[in-house]
């Protein structure tokens, strides 16, 4: 389940923010800010990706670094909402 | 009027063990002095002389704070450079300013095997942890000796402190030459209208090479309070956690970052030690004002307008913001400001013209540019004195409060940056492909304005949006890169056969996408 949703925020990465298909340029435990993947904006971006994608709702007091700052964070992030709803096997797109 | 250094240094002398810096760790004002003193002799043992240019290409950090003061301690002139700067600027950068050493995170100097790579200038470079390439000189050595008393290389405080680079209508940016009387004067009467106080606690989010980030810094030491550096506002909530664990007293802010704190749910964050919040960098909508005066009962709000050349002009006394919620106020104490027609002539209150600036703060000119220097700083009334034509168009009202009206050249102003199109437009002419680019500013909630890219392909080219994106994010800087592209046949053009900027920030019907 973690590796699917890891592999939909790569996809998602890869595609709006390093505009490429090469894989290996996003390492899964990679600080998005401190290699400048992503910017201030971008974060926001990220969010509603978040929201719109696994529907689930991201609380203000979520969007700190231990959440958001790599794939791999941002998976587990993900996993725990999905599972905290009593929701694990929702639609993964 | 004191070195920039000896703002820290009087701190330490006054209260050593008082925490100035928390940055991850926690260091006292007598820490950091010390730190700053070993790296101003190690400097000096590498060859630095009085005058040289140094670069510091870091993240906001502990290294950033202790180079800076080290550089001025050993009589260096300290350039501070955007850690998200991309390769092909620094060059320029380090050869514009001819800086002989550049201190960097490893990350940054990795992609450079030798340091003529860099600049042919560059004496030494100093690499802040990562995985720094071998011609670089590790940080912590620098950090080995006794040191209980800075160097003596003479500095008086007509000698250069900093060159902060800023992005002008040409594209290419220009550093501003700030002396160490400027840099002091401009601190102090900042200080003076914020009513700062030793107990002040001052968050700052906005990176050291922005003048509005770093003078917080500088600002902090000078009265001997405490500096809470973040390495950015991507983690608003984080932030928030962070003002509510330290009770912060200021929040220093720019339009973007203060429509970020009002869409969240602020009763979740106990804010309630925030003293003042100031804002510059672009206007806050007068609606953005209402809404913060009532999310922050206590804070005053500092409505503020500035330019790296003069650092701030003006700051609207907090008292007069309900009679005049649109205005920036007056000159901060000690100079004075007027506005002037196209032909010169003072115009009086109750009208508009170009804001020009005069007194102390006003500072030195462009680095190396004499034909830039001598069209934005003129002669004064006395034979030293130069006023700063600010290139702004202002209304000031009958009282003399001043209201900012617009820019007169194409400057955009994205997230509270400055954005020059051309420095844009010349990255995506480097794309096969491009026949034609224009840059614009397009209006934006949350960036005040957001960067659009209109481009015309060359026949037959097969360019998309993400080809353009994927080129301007290897070459650009995050706030640089256009978050909107469109694809015409062909660009709007005045009788002249210039680019119609007006028409250009129009959307177009006839787009190609």
């Amino acid at each position: 389940m973690t590796s699917a949703i890891l592999q939909h925020i790569r996809s998602y990465i890869l595609s709006n923010f390093l505009f490429s298909d090469d894989e290996t340029l996003l390492d899964n435990h990679a600080s998005f800010l401190e290699n400048g993947i992503i910017d201030s904006t971008g974060v926001l971006e990220l969010v509603l990706f978040v929201e719109d994608t696994f529907e689930v709702t991201v609380n203000d007091q979520d969007i700190v670094p231990e959440n958001f700052d790599s794939a791999t964070r941002l998976a587990h992030y993900i996993q725990t909402k999905l599972e905290a709803s009593h929701a694990v096997g929702a639609p993964v797109p | 009027m004191p070195l920039v250094h000896q703002f820290l240094e009087a701190s330490a002398a006054l209260t050593p063990n008082k925490i100035a810096l928390i940055c991850g760790e926690r260091y006292t004002y007598a820490e950091l002095d010390r730190l700053a003193n070993q790296v101003a002799h190690a400097l000096c043992a590498l060859g630095l002389e009085r005058g040289d240019r140094v670069a510091i290409w870091l993240p906001n950090s502990v290294e950033a704070v202790v180079a800076l003061f080290g550089i001025l301690k050993a009589g260096g002139v300290f350039v501070p450079v955007n850690p998200a700067t991309k390769p092909d600027k620094i060059s320029y950068l380090l050869s514009d300013s001819g800086a002989r050493f550049l201190i960097a995170s490893g990350r940054n100097l990795a992609p450079s095997s030798a340091l003529a790579e860099l600049s042919p200038n560059l004496v030494a470079a100093i690499a802040c942890g990562g995985p720094a390439p071998s011609y670089a000189i590790p940080w912590a050595t620098l950090l080995t000796g006794p040191a209980p008393r800075p160097p003596h290389p003479g500095t008086i405080d007509l000698d250069l402190a900093c060159l902060i680079y800023t992005s002008g209508s040409t594209g290419e940016p220009k550093g501003v030459m700030s002396t160490h009387a400027n840099v002091a004067f401009a601190a102090t009467a900042i200080t003076t209208y914020l009513e700062n106080v030793p107990d002040d606690i001052v968050i700052n989010v906005l990176p050291l090479s922005f003048d509005y980030g770093l003078y917080q810094l500088l600002m902090v030491c000078l009265f001997g309070g405490t500096l809470v550096l973040e390495r950015s506002f991507a983690f608003p909530a984080a932030v928030l956690r962070r003002i509510a664990e330290e009770r912060v007293t200021g929040l220093p802010g720019v339009p973007t970052l203060f429509a970020t704190l009002l869409q969240m749910d602020l009763d979740k964050f106990p804010l309630e030690s925030l003293r003042y919040l100031t804002n510059t960098a672009a206007a806050l909508p007068v609606a953005h004002i209402q809404e913060l005066r009532r999310a922050f009962p206590r804070a005053r709000v500092f409505s503020m307008y500035g330019l790296t050349e003069c650092k701030r002009a003006l700051y609207l006394p907090p008292e007069e913001l309900d009679r005049r919620p649109g205005s920036v106020g007056i000159p901060i104490p000690g100079t004075e400001a007027w506005l002037e027609d196209e032909c010169g002539q003072h115009v009086p209150p109750g009208g508009t013209g170009q804001l020009v600036i005069r007194g102390p703060h006003v500072m030195q000119g462009y680095w190396n540019a004499p034909e830039l220097t001598a069209a934005r700083f003129r002669p004064g009334r006395n034979p030293a004195e130069r006023l700063l034509y600010s290139g702004d168009l202002f209304r000031q009202d009958e009282e003399g409060f001043f209201y900012f009206l617009s820019r007169t050249d194409d400057i955009i102003k994205s997230g509270g940056e400055k954005v020059a199109p051309k420095e844009v437009e010349h990255i995506l002419y480097s794309l096969p492909g491009v026949a034609e680019a224009a840059v614009v500013g397009v209006p934006d909630q949350i960036l005040g304005e957001a960067v659009k890219a209109i481009i015309v392909p060359r026949p037959g080219a097969q360019l998309t949006d993400r080809d353009v994106l994927r080129h301007c994010t290897q070459h650009l800087e995050p706030h640089l890169v256009p978050r909107i592209v469109e694809f015409r046949a062909s660009l709007p053009r005045t009788d002249n056969g210039k680019q119609d900027r007006r028409l250009l920030r129009e959307p177009c019907a006839a787009s190609l996408a």
